[in-house]
């Protein structure tokens, strides 16, 4: 007997266990997309029912209602109301929190007035029991007129009973709509019903609420005149359906749960407040837990990405010497497996940032950071939710920018992605590092290491940098929606192990599959262009070296020079000599877009160095002589220029996949380039005009 | 009749209205319908989100939105 696939969405608050119960029904067989069109993420996954059903779950955004007034809600409200969208539900699944039944069956019986088979998951009725909130579960089945199953989606308890009365909502409508807008709007519904085409009284208000946003199109003009002849303000009545659906509610709450004592440590959630939004404890806290998320994905991935960098140079000499020699070969090794071990290298930082944001997330702690910091960070146009990404990304933007989903308003997280890559990554450190040792004395300075204090001024000037371009952007960038805060702080709970792990398999299975793509892309322009001389130069170059000292290491170098990348960086010269650049830093600088670390090995590569050791490197380009003054040529003013230009531009192909990946647009990465790259040219030409 | 942002922490009122249309909407649909009890739960330090308990949830709002809520105070039982 072949499997029937049903289709079922599930619908809830945030914060209500509606991931959980996602995960619990479908495991790791998850896919993550998009709708069409929007930045909003669609999470869907396969599920087995019974012996004869199999289910495709969709996890809608958690709303709180179907009014649409965010992107979030607007999917949510798509998906539900139009029988016709390929996503339509043959049953939805609304999960509410028994602990908070009030505000969160608010939606349910939103879904059940637009008649579509829905089952209640109700989340935590032993927590509930716990603290004194007794649920009648049946009499409130009863009352709504759909089945209700108590779960606890952490434990996994009431699953198996849930699956079953899916199967049998499939032909089951709601016994009875929860409130008959019929009756509160006289007339109107039914004309809405008409122009509509439909007979769906809930659909037909919703539609007739929505009046600013898009959709409906073909009957737009025919609802806003229904809206004037009426004489209805859609705001009016969306204000006026709620208080009504609230009184409902209440009723229903009022014979279906009774309140008593507290069992156990109620007074738990608002100790560890006392502690964590303390005026000053409360930031000092915060500071320390950041510290260890610094030292999380600064150094403890270190070790990891030591192994993955390691195991792809293994894995490139071993297909080197498999594969016959030539052309694919070399496209194998410097392009494709160069930008696979490029693309790998970021998992263990991905994964240890995630690891504690889903930790801090599921603990309720973000909530409250967001409470404590949203003041600081708002006047810059920034979110409280801001401060997570901003810092990580002095680790490394990539996962950072992944992390600004959690800010819910679109221009607050735009901002917030466009200006985190200014933060000094920790790609800038060998770059630094580099230059700071050939410039700077290690002397003392007040008692302190000069160059410790010049690298940690660098620091200093991203973090600057960034939030002053925060401030500027918030001018800039327009937006319709109103900046709003308002958060549910949830009570404290311990965190589920598996909530965590799925989080960070998603994160990289996104980073791997969506940026993946276009760093492999561009990886191979780059190879093309650093292993190709227009005519004959390679051949000349090889015969010319041939049989004498050192003719790898010179051949590497004049084959560079050579190269399109060569080209670029020397037809570049006239535009960079201003800030004190030549051609060779030029082709560094276009090499470096693989990653800014890379510099170093394309300084090593064009000065004949032979090997990537810092401090070979170092001493052979202190010997580098100016040809014009005869004197060297990284002076200060040179070093310090580079340094500025390093710290400002936008040279890493990873963040700008991960941007176009986060906005769904390429203009806001092409932005982000042209404005960071602007802020280089011009920081790096005054540096070096005024120290020259 | 007082402003929300201007109630110490510990008070309890009842929500009477909401003086901002696009605030009302979502405030409602999260519960704060009018007659509905609260009690300032927490306040941010340097003027940020207050936090109220309503309906048996703690819900945080800016203090700037706050300053549209209007609520009648309520004595201790």
């Amino acid at each position: 007997m072949s499997k029937e696939q049903i289709k079922i969405a599930l619908a809830g608050n945030p914060n209500s266990g509606k991931t959980t119960l996602f995960n619990a029904f479908t495991g790791l067989k998850q896919k993550v997309g998009n709708y069409p069109g929007i930045t909003v993420e669609k999470k869907s996954g396969k599920a087995k029912l019974s012996d004869k059903y199999n289910a495709e779950i969709i996890d809608l955004p958690g709303t709180y209602s179907l009014f649409p007034k965010s992107m979030d809600e607007q999917v949510a409200q798509q998906v539900l109301c139009n029988n016709t969208d390929e996503d339509y539900p043959d049953v939805t699944i609304v999960i509410a929190d028994a602990t908070n039944l009030r505000r969160s069956i608010f939606l349910l019986t939103q879904v059940i007035d637009l008649n579509m088979n829905v089952v209640l998951a109700l989340n935590m009725v032993d927590i509930a029991t716990k603290k004194g909130i007794l649920v009648n579960v049946n009499l409130l089945s009863e009352e709504l007129g759909i089945q209700v199953i108590a779960i606890n989606a952490r434990k996994g308890n009431g699953i198996e009973s849930l699956k079953q009365a899916i199967i049998k909502t499939i032909d089951e409508k709601p016994k009875k709509p929860f409130l008959d807008v019929t009756k509160i709007f006289k007339g109107v519904i039914e004309k809405a019903n008409e122009i509509r085409g439909v007979e769906n009284n809930y659909a037909s208000f919703l539609a007739l609420c929505r009046q600013k946003l898009s959709g409906e199109v073909l009957n737009r003009c025919a609802l806003n005149q229904l809206c004037k002849q009426y004489e209805i303000i859609p705001e009016r009545i969306q204000a006026k359906e709620t208080v009504k659906r609230y009184k409902a509610i209440d009723k229903v709450i009022f014979s279906c749960v009774k309140k008593g004592a507290p069992v156990g440590k109620h007074q738990f959630t608002k100790k560890l407040d006392d502690l964590l939004i303390h005026p000053f404890f409360g930031y000092i806290i915060f500071l320390l837990i950041l510290f260890l998320l610094f030292q999380a994905v600064f150094s403890w991935s270190a070790y990891p990405m030591e192994l993955i960098d390691g195991l792809f140079t293994d894995l490139s000499i071993w297909t080197a010497n498999a594969m016959p020699k030539g052309m694919l070969n070399d496209l194998v090794v410097n392009g494709i497996l160069a930008g696979l071990g490029g693309i790998f290298i970021f998992v263990p930082q991905i994964a240890f940032l995630f690891a504690f944001i889903a930790f801090l997330e599921d603990t309720g702690y973000m909530a409250r950071v967001s409470f404590i910091t949203d003041k600081l960070l708002r006047g810059v146009g920034l979110n409280g939710r801001s401060i997570i990404p901003l810092l990580s990304g002095a680790a490394c933007a990539v996962p950072a920018i992944m992390s600004a989903r959690t800010i819910s308003s679109w221009k607050e997280r735009l901002i917030t992605i466009m200006v985190t890559p200014l933060m000094s990554c920790s790609a800038r450190l060998p770059v630094y590092t580099l230059i700071i040792s050939m410039i700077i004395p290690a002397d003392d300075f007040l008692g302190f290491n000069l160059q410790g204090l010049v690298l940690m001024i660098f620091y200093l000037i991203g973090f600057v940098s960034a939030i002053g371009a925060a401030y500027l952007m918030k001018f800039i960038i327009k937006s319709k929606e109103r900046s709003y805060y308002i958060m549910e702080m949830p009570s404290y709970k311990i965190p589920d192990w598996k909530t965590v792990i799925y989080t960070i398999v998603e994160k990289i299975k996104v980073f791997l599959f969506d940026a993946g793509k276009v760093i492999i892309a561009i990886s191979i322009v780059l190879w093309f262009l650093s292993s190709f001389a227009p005519g004959k130069k390679f051949e000349q170059i090889e015969q010319e070296w041939s049989g004498k000292a050192d003719a790898e290491m010179h051949i590497a170098a004049d084959k560079l020079e050579a190269s399109y990348a060569g080209i670029i960086g020397k037809t570049i010269e006239p535009a960079i000599k201003p800030l004190g650049f030549d051609w060779k830093i030029g082709i560094s600088l276009i090499t470096s877009f693989a990653a800014r670390e890379v510099f170093v090995g394309t300084m090593s590569t064009i000065y004949s160095v032979g090997d990537d050791n810092i401090q070979s490197i170092k001493e052979r380009l202190k010997n580098v002589k100016n040809q014009e003054t005869g004197e060297a040529f990284f002076t200060p003013a040179v070093g310090i220029s580079l340094m500025l230009f390093y710290a400002f531009a936008m040279q890493c192909m990873s963040t700008l996949a991960i941007v176009y990946r986060e906005t769904k647009h390429w203009k806001w990465p092409v932005i982000q380039f042209l404005y960071m790259g602007v802020l280089a040219y011009l920081s790096s030409f005054i540096a070096y005009q005024i120290l020259s | 009749m007082q402003k929300l942002a201007n109630l110490a922490i510990g008070t309890k009122g009842e929500i009477r209205s909401i003086s901002d249309s696009d605030l009302e909407q979502k405030l409602l649909e999260m519960g704060c319908t009018p007659g509905e009890k609260i009690e300032v739960v927490r306040r941010a330090p340097f003027g940020g989100p207050v936090a109220i308990l309503v309906s048996s949830y703690v819900l945080s709002i800016r203090k700037e939105d706050a300053l549209k809520i209007d609520v009648k105070l309520l004595k201790d039982e």
